[in-house]
Parts: C-alpha cells; sequence; structure tokens
C-alpha cells in the first residue's frame, strides 16, 4: 500500500489577495495584439504561410505589453488588465465589429471594450477582409451543408470563427529538456533534409519556423526577467525584492533551459501554457497529467530540502490563479453556447501511469487542495478513477465536490482505455490519456483530436421525419415520406435513421472545409512542435503532423430523442391511442400552449416567403399581421383539450432515466445513430471522425431552435444535456438515473460522454456519506459509464443568487465540461442550471 | 435436496421503495417501506404509513393511491439493481415502516431474499412483535435498527398511542441473542424527549444491553407535514421547531461522556 503526504496545507493570504484583484474590474478586450499581427502580416507578403506565422508569433511577442502583477510568484500576463483578452483577426473579425456596441451588455460572457480600442481594431480589420479561414472555410463548403447550418442542424461555430486548441503539449519537454532542446532538435531535422527531397521547401521553412517561434517565446521570457530585475531594484518591501530577484533569474533560465527547480519548472509549464494560447485563439489548451510531469521535479526538490511543501503549493496556487488570467472574447451566439467565461483548460490528477499502475502521489492532492484554495472555475480539474485508485485520493476528491464548486469531473479509465485502444491507440498510449476541455479523452502530446468540432442537434433531424424535410417554409433536409404514411414503428425509425446519416455526412463536409482552412491559412509552428510527430514528419499540426488525428464532433440530445422514439413506439404503433398525423398536429401547434415571439415571427417569414413565390408583395404590415396571428391563435377548444391530453398521455409513459430497460435500450439505440455513422469518415489529416456525446451550454441556445418534440418537450425550451436525462424527468433517484446512462454504450462514443448530476447538501454532509458518494460514483463506473460531474447546491441558493447577483459573486456551479461563476451566466442557462433534477436523500 | 425459493412468492402491502438511501444503515441502500403501524406517535413523518390498508387521497387534482400489494420477488426486481452499489458501499436492503414486523412473513421473506442476494440487511423497527416473531428474522438480519424513543411507559404512551414495555424488552433479548447488530435510534422530539435527563435514561437503557455500541440520535424534522394536509388530517406537531445543531451536539457530547457508546446524530 502506498503513502501519500496528503495532509492539506493552509491557503495563504497572497493568494486571497491575487483572487481578488482578478476580479476587481470587467474583463475587458485589448488591441494589441491584433495590431502587431497585422504589422507584421502587412510586411511579411509572399512568404510561405508558415514562416508568416512564425514571424507574426515573434513580432507579438516582442511587442506585446508586459506586466507583474503584484504579489505575483509566476508571471506572464497576456493582457495589462486582469482576466482581458486580446483578438485574432485571422480567424474572424466581422462579428466583433458588428458587436463592438453590444458587447459590454450582452447577457453571456460580457467584455468592456474602449472607444480607443475600438478605433485601433477598426484600423486593422480591414486588411483581413477575404484572408480568414472563415471565409476560406465556407468557399470550401458544399451549398447543402451551408444550408443545414442555416437550419441549425449543426453548428461548428468554434473552428469556423476561432482557432481550434483543444491539445494537450509536451509541457514535460520544455521543463526537462528545455526550448533550446527543441531547438537543438530541429537543427538536427535540418541537417538531414536533403536537397533532392520532394518535401524539401515545406520541410525546411517549418522547422525554420519551429526554431524562429521558440527563440520568440525564450525572448519574451527574457522581458519579463528584465521587468522583474527593474521592478526588484525600485521594489521597497525587502521579502517581495527577494521575490523580484528571484522571477528575474528564474525567466533568464527557463523555458529556454531545462527546470532545475520546482518553482521554475512551473514558470516554464505557465510560459507554454500563455505562449500557445496567444498563438492561436483556441481554447481547450488543456495541462492534462500536470501531477505526472511535475513530480519528478517536487520530488528532487523535496528530497534535497529545498522546498517546503507549503511553498509548493502556495506556487501551485499561484499557477492556478493565472490560468484565470486568460480569457476570450466569442461572437454572441458562441458565447451562449460555452457561457462563463470558460477556457476550458482542463487537468487531470490520479489514474493509471502508461505501464498501468496507479499514478496517485502528492501532487494529485495539492492539485485538489488549490481548487479549494482559489475557488475559481479554472483549472477545469478532473480526477481518473480506476479499481486500483487510491481511495484517500476519491475521498479527497469528494471534499472538493461537497464545496458545489462543481468539481473535479470523474472520469473512469476502465471504459477511456478500451474505447481508445479500439480506435487503434496502443494501451500503453491509452493508458496514459489525459482530458481536453469539456470530456475528451486525449493522448497526452501526440494527438490532435479535433475534440469539439461541432454541436449536432440530435432532435432536428427528428423534426424532420414529422415535416418530411421542410424547414421554415423550405426544404431543409431530404424527403423521407409524409410521416402519416409511416406504418410501424420500425419504418418511424428508419427515417430518422436516413434523416441523421444525411445530416452527420453534410457535418462531415462542414468540418473538413474548415480544417482544410485551417491547414492552410493558419499552420501553428509553436504549438506544432510540442506535439509527436510534427518535427520529426517536418509538418504542422494542421497539416496531419500529428501521430493520432481526429475528428470529434458532439451531438446532444439523446434523452429528448430515446424518449420521443419511446411516445411513438408506445402510444402510436403498440397502443394505438394517438395516430402519427395527430402527434404531428400536437408539434406543430406545441401541445396546444401557445407560441412564443420567436415562432411567430418564424411563421411569419415562412408566410412572407410563400407569399412572393406566389408573386404577392410582401410588406413589413403583412408580416406584422401574421405575427400578431399566430401570437394571438386561438384553437377551438375541443382540439386544445385534445392537445393537451395527448401531452399529458406523454408525460405519463416511462422516461429515460429511470432505469427502465425498455427505455433505456432505446436510449442505447438513439446514442448510436450519432456514434455509428462517423468513424466511416476521414478527416484532411488522415484521421478518422469520432462521435462525442456531450453539450458543453448549446443545448439551451440550440434547444431555442428546436420545435416541439414528442417527448413532450415546449418549443424552444432547452434540449437535454450530454447523455443526462430531461431535467426533472428522472425521479427514482441518483442509481436509477446512473443506471440509466450506464446502459449507453460509451466506449462508442469515444470523443467522450458528459453526465451531469445535481446532489442536493444534505445528502454531502458526513464523512460517510462522502464515502457512499465515491461508492455512488464507484457503481456507476463498475456499470462502463463515462464520466460524472456533480452540482451540491440547492435550488434555494441558486434562486437567492438569480435574485441578488451582488451576494454571490463568487458562486461556482459546473455548467458542463466544465465549471463557471453562476452569476456571469446568462438568465436561461441559469434557469437549465435550475431545473436540473435534485438527487437528495430519502428520509 | 432443491433449495426451495418459496419465500419469493409471500406477498405483503408496501407503500414505498426508496434508492440511494444513505443514512439508515451501512453504504447504499435501497429502503422497502412496509405499511402498516402500531403506534400513532404525533411527529411521524410518514402518516401514510400508520394503517394497513390501502388508502387513496385527492392530491393536486389527481388521485394519489398509498400502498400496492407485492409479492418478495417483484421487490426483489427493483432491489437487485443496485447491486453495482452495494457492492462498493457495503450497503442493501433495509426494511422499514410502519412496522415491519406486522407483517412477519413478508419481512422475514424479504430479508432471506436479501441475504440471497450477498447483501447487507437492515431492519428499522420499534420491535412490536412477540418475541418468537423476532426470533424467526434473526438469521436473515445484519443489523436491528431499533427505535427506543422514551423509558415511561405512561409518557410513551401518550405520545405514541401505546405503552413501550413490550419493545424494551424485546430490545434486551435482541441484544442477548448476539444474532444481530443492535443500533439503538432515538427521535429527538420537542416537549416529547428533548431534555438531557430523558434522553440520557434512554442512552443508560442502551449502554446496558449487551453488545450494543451505538446509538443514533435524529432531530425532528417536519419534512411529513404537507402529506398530513394530503391526507386531509390535521398536523399534530403544529409548528414545532426542528431542535438546533447546537442543542443536539449537547446531547451528543453528554451521552458519550457518560456511557460507552457511539451516538451518532442522524441516521
Amino acid at each position: 500500500m502506498k503513502a501519500f503526504d496528503s495532509t492539506p496545507v493552509k491557503k495563504t493570504e497572497r493568494i486571497s489577495k491575487l483572487v481578488a484583484d482578478l476580479f476587481r474590474r470587467m474583463p475587458e478586450i485589448e488591441p494589441a495584439r491584433a495590431e502587431l499581427l497585422t504589422e507584421s502580416f502587412r510586411e511579411t507578403e509572399g512568404l510561405p504561410i508558415v514562416t508568416r506565422k512564425a514571424l507574426a508569433f515573434r513580432h507579438i511577442l516582442n511587442g506585446l505589453p508586459i506586466v507583474i502583477r503584484p504579489g505575483e510568484l509566476i508571471v506572464g500576463s497576456t493582457t495589462l488588465a486582469p482576466r482581458g483578452c486580446q483578438t485574432y483577426p485571422e480567424f474572424s473579425y466581422e462579428w466583433l465589429e458588428a458587436e463592438f456596441d453590444t458587447v459590454e451588455h450582452r447577457s453571456a460572457d460580457p467584455f468592456y471594450i474602449s472607444q480607443e480600442t475600438k478605433d485601433r481594431l477598426r484600423k486593422v480589420h480591414p486588411y483581413w477582409k477575404g484572408k480568414t479561414t472563415s471565409e476560406l472555410a465556407r468557399s470550401y463548403m458544399a451549398p447543402e451543408t451551408i444550408r443545414a447550418m442555416d437550419h441549425n442542424f449543426f453548428t461548428p461555430g468554434n473552428y469556423y470563427y476561432n482557432g481550434v486548441g483543444h491539445v494537450n503539449v509536451h509541457y514535460d519537454r520544455v521543463i526537462y529538456e528545455g526550448l533550446s532542446g527543441i531547438i537543438a532538435e530541429c537543427a538536427g531535422e535540418l541537417s538531414k533534409v536533403q536537397l533532392g527531397d520532394p518535401n524539401y521547401g515545406d520541410r525546411k521553412r517549418f522547422l525554420e519556423a519551429v526554431i524562429i517561434s521558440c527563440q520568440a517565446v525564450i525572448d519574451y521570457a527574457h522581458r519579463y526577467a528584465d521587468l522583474a530585475g527593474k521592478e526588484a531594484e525600485k521594489e521597497k518591501d525587502p521579502v517581495r525584492k527577494q521575490e523580484l530577484w528571484r522571477i528575474a533569474e528564474t525567466c533568464s533560465h527557463v523555458p529556454e533551459h531545462p527546470a532545475r527547480t520546482f518553482e521554475e519548472g512551473l514558470q516554464a509549464f505557465w510560459f507554454v501554457q500563455q505562449t500557445i494560447q496567444i498563438e492561436s485563439s483556441g481554447h481547450s489548451i488543456s495541462p492534462g497529467r500536470f501531477d505526472q510531469y511535475m513530480f519528478p521535479l517536487y520530488e528532487k526538490d523535496r528530497e534535497k530540502g529545498i522546498l517546503t511543501r507549503e511553498y509548493a503549493q502556495e506556487l501551485i496556487d499561484c499557477v492556478w490563479v493565472k490560468l484565470n488570467d486568460l480569457n476570450k472574447c466569442r461572437d454572441a451566439v458562441s458565447a451562449e453556447g460555452f457561457s462563463g467565461y470558460s477556457l476550458f483548460q482542463n487537468l487531470i490528477v490520479g489514474g493509471q501511469t502508461g505501464d498501468g499502475r496507479d499514478a496517485t502521489n502528492d501532487l494529485s492532492f495539492m492539485c485538489l487542495d488549490a481548487t479549494k484554495h482559489v475557488f475559481l472555475p479554472q483549472p477545469s480539474i478532473s480526477i481518473r478513477v480506476w479499481n486500483g485508485s487510491a481511495k484517500e485520493l476519491l475521498i479527497r476528491a469528494a471534499e472538493v465536490t461537497r464545496t458545489g464548486i462543481g468539481f473535479p469531473a470523474y472520469y473512469n479509465d476502465e471504459i477511456i482505455i478500451p474505447s481508445m485502444e479500439n480506435r487503434g491507440i496502443p494501451i500503453e498510449h491509452a493508458r496514459n490519456y489525459c482530458i481536453i476541455g469539456c470530456v475528451e479523452p486525449h493522448v497526452p502530446g501526440k494527438e490532435d483530436g479535433w475534440h469539439d468540432a461541432a454541436f449536432f442537434n440530435m432532435c432536428r433531424p427528428l423534426e424532420m421525419v414529422f415535416t418530411n424535410g421542410m424547414d421554415a417554409g423550405e426544404r431543409a433536409s431530404i424527403a423521407t415520406g409524409e410521416v402519416e404514411e409511416l406504418s410501424s414503428y420500425e419504418e418511424f425509425k428508419e427515417a430518422y435513421k436516413k434523416q441523421m446519416e444525411y445530416n452527420i455526412a453534410l457535418l462531415v463536409n462542414a468540418d473538413n472545409a474548415i480544417d482544410r482552412a485551417h491547414a492552410e491559412r493558419c499552420p501553428l509552428p509553436f504549438e506544432s512542435c510540442l506535439i509527436d510527430d510534427c518535427i520529426k514528419k517536418g509538418i504542422p499540426l494542421q497539416q496531419g503532423g500529428a501521430h493520432y488525428n481526429f475528428t470529434g464532433p458532439q451531438g446532444f440530445g439523446i434523452a429528448n430523442v430515446a424518449d420521443s422514439l419511446y411516445t411513438v413506439k408506445k402510444l402510436v404503433f403498440e397502443e394505438k391511442k394517438l395516430s402519427l398525423q395527430e402527434l404531428k398536429r400536437a408539434l406543430e401547434m406545441n401541445y396546444g400552449q401557445g407560441f412564443d415571439e420567436r415562432t411567430a415571427a418564424e411563421v411569419a417569414s415562412q408566410v412572407g416567403s410563400r407569399l412572393e413565390r406566389m408573386g404577392e408583395p410582401v410588406t413589413e404590415e403583412v408580416i406584422a399581421s401574421a405575427i400578431k396571428a399566430v401570437l394571438h391563435f386561438a384553437l377551438p377548444e375541443e382540439e386544445k383539450k385534445r392537445l393537451e391530453e395527448i401531452r399529458e398521455m406523454i408525460l405519463d409513459l416511462p422516461k429515460y432515466g429511470n432505469d427502465i430497460d425498455e427505455v433505456d435500450e432505446i436510449a442505447r439505440e438513439a446514442a448510436y445513430y450519432y456514434t455509428r455513422p462517423l468513424p466511416g469518415y476521414r478527416n484532411p489529416r488522415g484521421g478518422i471522425f469520432q462521435a462525442g456525446l456531450y453539450p458543453v451550454s448549446a443545448n439551451v441556445p440550440l434547444g431555442a431552435q428546436t420545435g416541439a418534440t414528442p417527448d413532450g418537450r415546449l418549443a424552444h425550451t432547452p434540449v437535454a444535456d450530454g447523455v443526462s436525462p430531461t431535467s426533472g424527468y428522472d425521479l427514482k433517484g441518483p442509481t436509477a438515473s446512473c443506471n440509466s446512462v450506464a446502459r449507453l454504450d460509451h466506449a462508442d462514443a469515444s470523443n467522450g460522454t458528459l453526465f451531469n448530476m445535481k446532489i442536493h447538501p444534505t445528502a454531502m454532509t458526513t464523512d460517510r456519506d462522502l464515502e457512499d458518494f465515491v461508492s455512488l460514483v464507484r457503481g456507476f463506473f463498475d456499470q462502463k459509464g463515462m464520466h460524472m460531474q456533480f452540482n451540491v447546491v440547492d435550488r434555494q441558493t441558486l434562486l437567492d443568487a438569480q435574485a441578488h447577483p451582488e451576494k454571490y459573486a463568487g458562486l461556482v456551479v459546473r455548467v458542463a465540461g466544465y465549471s463557471a461563476l453562476f452569476t456571469t451566466l446568462s438568465k436561461s442557462l441559469q434557469d437549465d442550471i435550475i431545473r436540473r433534477t435534485e438527487q437528495g436523500l430519502h428520509r | 435436496m432443491a433449495e426451495d425459493f418459496g419465500y419469493l412468492n409471500v406477498t405483503g402491502r408496501i407503500f414505498d421503495i426508496q434508492r440511494y438511501s444513505i443514512h439508515d444503515g451501512i453504504g447504499i441502500r435501497t429502503i422497502v417501506f412496509l405499511k402498516g403501524c402500531a403506534l400513532r406517535c404525533r411527529w411521524c413523518c410518514n402518516p401514510e404509513s400508520q394503517s394497513a390498508k390501502i388508502e387513496s387521497f385527492e392530491s393536486k387534482g389527481r388521485m394519489k393511491t398509498y400502498g400496492r400489494d407485492v409479492s418478495v420477488r417483484e421487490v426483489m426486481e427493483t432491489v437487485r439493481r443496485d447491486m453495482p452499489y452495494y457492492s462498493r458501499s457495503k450497503g442493501g436492503l433495509t426494511l422499514s415502516g410502519g412496522e415491519s414486523l406486522l407483517q412477519p412473513e413478508f419481512a422475514r421473506a424479504l430479508l432471506q431474499a436479501g441475504k440471497a442476494l450477498g447483501v447487507n440487511t437492515a431492519l428499522e423497527s420499534m420491535g412490536f412483535a412477540q418475541y418468537s416473531v423476532i426470533e424467526g428474522i434473526l438469521p436473515y438480519l445484519d443489523t436491528y435498527l431499533m427505535d427506543i424513543k422514551h423509558m415511561d411507559p405512561k409518557k410513551h404512551a401518550l405520545w405514541c398511542g401505546r405503552e413501550n414495555t413490550l419493545m424494551v424488552e424485546n430490545a434486551k433479548r435482541i441484544a442477548e441473542s448476539g444474532m444481530t447488530k443492535l443500533i439503538i435510534r432515538v427521535p429527538v422530539v420537542p416537549g416529547f424527549n428533548d431534555t438531557e435527563g430523558e434522553l440520557m435514561a434512554i442512552a443508560r437503557y442502551a449502554d446496558s444491553l449487551p453488545g450494543v455500541e451505538e446509538i443514533d440520535i435524529l432531530p425532528y424534522h417536519n419534512f411529513g407535514e404537507g402529506k398530513y394536509a394530503a391526507l386531509g388530517r390535521e398536523y399534530p406537531m403544529g409548528d414545532a421547531k426542528r431542535p438546533s445543531q447546537e442543542k443536539m451536539e449537547r446531547f451528543r457530547e453528554a451521552i458519550e461522556r457518560s456511557t460507552g457508546l457511539y451516538c451518532q446524530i442522524g441516521g
């Protein structure tokens, strides 16, 4: 039995102060990066793109204003203002300019932007017209793909408008070999390039670009060394003066050279983490197995007696604060889908080593404690659980869960490892997996997983079965026949399957178009050099340089589809209490519950386009009267009653999430409609597609674009999140809910599944409660569930926080694959979290 | 000889099955609530458990029925669904009520089925039965969570409808049998037994029972109040307040100070 030194260390005053300073002001948009990037690009026209990217990266790192915040021990800030963000016009910029005047006041993730910043950005934006990845991507897409996106079947917004990110890089190489080691490796590779090689130019330019980029990061660290030195000279407080001198010494040594101490290792880690995000706007740059790659330095310093546990903890806490200093401004629609200023920097502790032994060490505990200390949304901390996990680590994790912060998320090695092996990854690499972003399993330092490649709304193809592929008055998907003519449940399922397959193909088309655009316009030499085998192959990550390549778009709405299919099976075909025609009418009429303005506007636009086709004039009055007609549309009393009766019948049916085999089996089948076709498709980097089943927070905004569904869900309300049962439908307690979710084939969703559970605080009070909580997780995992995350907060608190946000500035809750400050979420997302079924105790 | 699974066909009357119960016995448990009770405690939080009859009431515009007759086999179909969680937590099946011993054959058959499944079994009961009945179930019972509400038979009768003599005596005999782990549970009810003197009397008695190591004190709560309204009954406790955590802590300390018992607040 392994013993750990896991005694908790107290949080220091420095950490409280750093956290308070971070939140003193609203996050702000700064223009420096966009200006420097554009300046460089104007000067490098005509050079190979990879060279231009490296030179621009260097120009940015040389020119970006730098700052050491009061009391910091780990330095490196991307913006002058805490939690500020830079912009990335090379990916897209039109939305930002269009939202200049609204971004400060929008409901999800508002950012302050000064008039001066707006003016400065307006000067550089015109350069990027016609040069962005999003414009190129669109030009590569099929017309029906664009149509499907317009009709909200899926949205690849993430990479369409931004960088890709979503990787874990070789932090360990920078820490233990230094960037000088990587430069040396590139120099070695360069010397092997033969003049007669067919790819001489590409390879040479790429390797040179890597060297330029690594040197740029070294120089950037030296700027901090100089700044720290200058500040040390001026500093009056002798203690702080000493600290600043040490920072100066550290930054002049790392990341150029191998770290000599734990403290230097952390600083090297941080420079990598920060500069990768300056190079590209991709989020979910995930630190991964931090407890593993930091441990050798920690152990060495402890053995030498030069590091106290107290100081080690304070340093880790400082890194945690820095992870919250980074920020990203997304367009208003995406911000709804990623609500909560999250950068999804996933950091995971525990699990197994590559050779299959328990990986828990002292740092695993200290990482969890750091999360308790800073109590902030970053890093997205996770824990790997396997049959041999140290129990004390799981209990420590449960203690963090009990605080209500929504961390850590729990991951099951016993299903994730085989699911990765099933995608062709050898066991020693699979055992070493980390998690990217929300829930995506990933081989550290060797993979370009393109996780999070799109949100696919599984309810929309279901709607198309009822409309025969028509949406908003026009053809939006294939025709699968008039729904009334489907004569058996099997035929109905077949129609749904066809609708799914058609739209999945379009999703692939969209992702591959975007993939190509990044390969052509945004190769990232710095990120590439930290992922195998880019240097060896001489190809950037974006062009297929990684050892493993995947594309992982995520589907959501399984609970709605499962319960809907069950309605059709049971009420229509088995009990014959309802015809498909009636059901279609019930959906169109939103079960007689009336229409909101959104539907009214939609219907009015349909009326408009129909009139237009008929050659009738469409005036504003026509539209206005159509809207009014819909809003005040009154069904005949008798029909309204029947529609309500239909909904009652539906709501009375057994639902997914209650451990009922018949329904849960349908959910399993529903998930297959999404997960099974994907691996048959390939991406331009030479890898395959693999499905995820998780929503981030998009189930709310995308639910708002979805009509009523046959599970009794009303139009435009949120769709179920991830693989979780519909909120409020799982009524048999947490074990029943877990059993239903475990019934899905999680291995087939190898890009990750997400299961939300809300637990009432009274069920996590005593030490025994924590043991039982761990047993609950274990019992779910024994049945091959993949992931679980918890909100431990009572409904009353959340309602009160909604009413009095000022009292709850520090309330962190679990959203989807991440936690966020509750008060920063949009109202509709807050409501969605409040609605989640509260699994309590039974007395 | 073929094993006799006849116990699976025994039927009885229950009013609820609750899963993920973590405060009634060790680990994660499924509680089967048997319908029908011998007492009428004023603070009872499950008034629908009291009558042995199946009852129907209107609640929120819908008829709700309390009570259904089921076989052990049917109950076990639900119970066995949580096997993975029992295995991990050493939990299992708990019978509660009502007073389970009023359906002795059914109770025994359920516990027997629990043991056949290999899970921990517990019974939450006042011990209101002839000892011979209790003796019949002990071979299948790992933990007996026994309620002792008061040591004074008169006061007990006044608040619960019956004297406690039989039950207190049964506690002694169960303890002496050595066949099950006996834990004494005391609801701490304002105006009834929420004084140190009254609680200490119970604790001292518990301490005198051979093999008893634990006493749980459970603060009164009014979660059942809404059910009385649904059942068309007046809530007997009026606006009595839940004893404060500080008060419960004081009781706990007093009990642990003067007895050899481990005392836990809550189940």
